[in-house]
């Protein structure tokens, strides 16, 4: 399978700001710290940079919000001489990773910085745009409904679910206790105390059947990677985590979140099969996952549309919670995911998929780890990920 | 039959792709658009019919009937002119099966709402737009 490219492509360095719920620092600042940060982590100096991505596309001299951190802000700041950049819409929030990736395979950049960026608990000094007296695209078929956040429409695909294949709360609450444990083991995580069963049963309910602890955490926080040609990262300081397969499939229609044929399913099927066409491997391959959790139930459905259990079975797979723990047959979001480390839109996954790869997880390191699989997004919009540290 | 208009709706803009679906409540009928050449209906709106690439495409009535597939109780107050809790469903159109369609299924009690509820549309006059919406089949 070697023509598939990105098995030609490396993560060679991670970075990381600090991740708060506070306004203590203007979040344009973290994000020049995590992209500084993880270029010294790669033994690199910014003038080694020949690329940069981000999502998503961000306007210039936003700095804080959903929008931190714009290519031409980090470009003036860094000074980067740019052979390639590109920002804007693919697979999910993967969507700069995966053009950062081909625009190393194709040669147009040795050394690519990609980030992602969000002040969403900084407070917005001109109190954020107004709403439209009249919506368009998307909203305007989910809002006139009193459905404007995303946890209600996942709550829509998770009744279906749960009442075809009787997967209960119960069952559900195996994702965020077992996150809220491993974010006990993560110094950089925003909530690490324990979380009980009774405190998630008695939680305030938010839509069912998503409680409060279902939901991620709002934060401000950096998270920058460097992606670069793998025969370069073998002069580099840290062992080599190369990408296996990359999944960006959209085979049905994704401009809504439930007119595709096989409704309850959503595009994570789709870049999920994409991404098993593109790789040997299999799941019992894989020794831990980064999935999504910006609502529990796109954890459960990343589950199953990777195969790790079959359609229908993830109640049972996460029931408890020892199978998905650390020292379990498949750890999922070791560093506490967006539920308890903080909404960094999957880029927190990827960057503990590679710490892992690389042995570097202290506390929370996974065994033996050879293989992971980062999973983002939900409804029309998502994106995977394979990486090994087998090179 | 038309409902008063609610509190903290939304509407849409309307546009060439989307006109023809917000006002059929004038006539009291829901319309789709449909594929004239293979019978696709399509929602919301495409260029081209996506399984046979026709363009021949124009909105049709649809029964109005459908069933509740999916649904949530709302509990978060989003919007602060809006009650809680409110039901928000997804209704599948007995035409077929990909077209789905939202509403706060009102004038059902919330402990009633139940997937595989057989549903029929209304509409919601807020003048120029008309909020399609759906009601227990009986009640209708
Ligand atoms: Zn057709």
């Amino acid at each position: 399978m070697s023509r598939y490219l990105e098995k030609t492509v490396a993560v060679t360095g991670v970075g990381m700001s600090e991740i708060n719920r506070n306004t203590s620092v203007y979040p344009f600042l973290l994000a020049v710290d995590a992209c500084r940060k993880a270029i010294a982590d790669a033994g690199l100096k910014p003038e080694d940079i020949d690329g940069a991505t981000c999502w998503p596309a961000s306007l210039d001299g936003v700095g804080e919000g959903f929008h931190a951190a714009a290519i031409s802000d980090i470009h003036a700041t860094l000074g980067l001489k740019l052979n390639w950049y590109s920002s804007g819409e693919g697979a999910g929030q993967f969507g700069g990773i995966n053009n950062a990736i081909a625009a190393v395979a194709a040669g147009y950049a040795n050394h690519v910085l990609c980030w992602r960026a969000l002040g969403q608990r900084y407070p917005d000094p001109t109190g954020g745009p107004a709403e439209p007296e009249r919506l368009i695209g998307w909203r305007s078929w989910s809002a006139p409904y009193w459905a404007p956040s995303a946890v209600t429409w996942v709550s829509l695909h998770a009744s279906v679910h749960m009442n075809r294949y009787g997967i209960t709360r119960e069952q559900m609450s195996a994702i965020p206790i077992t996150l809220r444990r491993n974010a006990g083991l993560n110094p950089a995580a925003i909530y690490k105390d324990p979380l009980s069963f009774d405190q998630y049963m008695e939680a305030r309910m938010i839509s069912w059947p998503h409680c409060l602890y279902d939901c991620d955490v709002p934060c401000n926080g950096a998270t920058a990677v460097i992606i670069s040609r793998l025969d370069a990262a073998k002069d580099m300081p840290h062992k080599p985590v190369r990408f296996e397969a990359v999944g960006s499939a959209a085979y049905d229609r994704m401009d809504t979140w439930w007119a595709r044929n096989d409704f309850p399913h959503m595009i994570m099927h789709d870049a999920a099969a994409g991404m098993w066409k593109r790789t040997d491997l299999k799941p019992k391959d894989v020794g831990s996952a980064h999935l999504y959790d910006g609502f529990t139930y796109l954890t459960m459905l990343w589950l199953e549309a990777l195969g790790f259990c079959k359609e229908g079975e993830v109640g049972a797979f996460i029931e408890g919670g020892q199978r998905i723990s650390i020292d379990g047959e498949l750890p999922v979001n070791t560093n506490g995911g967006q539920l308890s480390e903080g909404r960094l839109h999957a880029f927190g996954h990827l960057h503990e998929a590679v710490v892992q790869l690389r042995g570097d997880a202290g506390a929370r390191q996974v065994k033996d780890l050879k293989v992971s699989v980062a999973g983002v997004g939900g409804g029309g919009f998502g994106g995977a990920l394979m990486l090994t540290n087998q090179t | 039959m038309s409902l008063a208009p609610q509190p903290g709706r939304q509407l849409p803009l309307l546009n060439e792709m989307n006109r023809y679906f917000w006002i059929s409540g004038a006539t009291g009928r829901l319309q789709v658009l449909r594929c004239g050449d293979c019978g696709t209906w399509i929602h919301p709106y495409a260029g081209l019919c996506p399984k046979c690439r026709s363009g021949k495409l124009a909105p049709e009535a649809v029964s109005g009937r459908g069933t509740v597939v999916g649904y949530t109780v709302n509990q978060h107050p989003w919007q602060p002119d809006v009650p809680v809790p409110y039901v928000v469903a997804l209704v599948e159109l007995e035409e077929q099966s990909n077209i789905r369609l939202l509403t706060n299924l009102p004038g059902c009690p919330i402990d009633a709402v139940h997937i595989g509820m057989a549903v029929e549309v209304c509409f919601e006059d807020h003048g120029d737009v008309y909020v399609p919406q759906f009601q227990p089949r009986s009640a209708a």
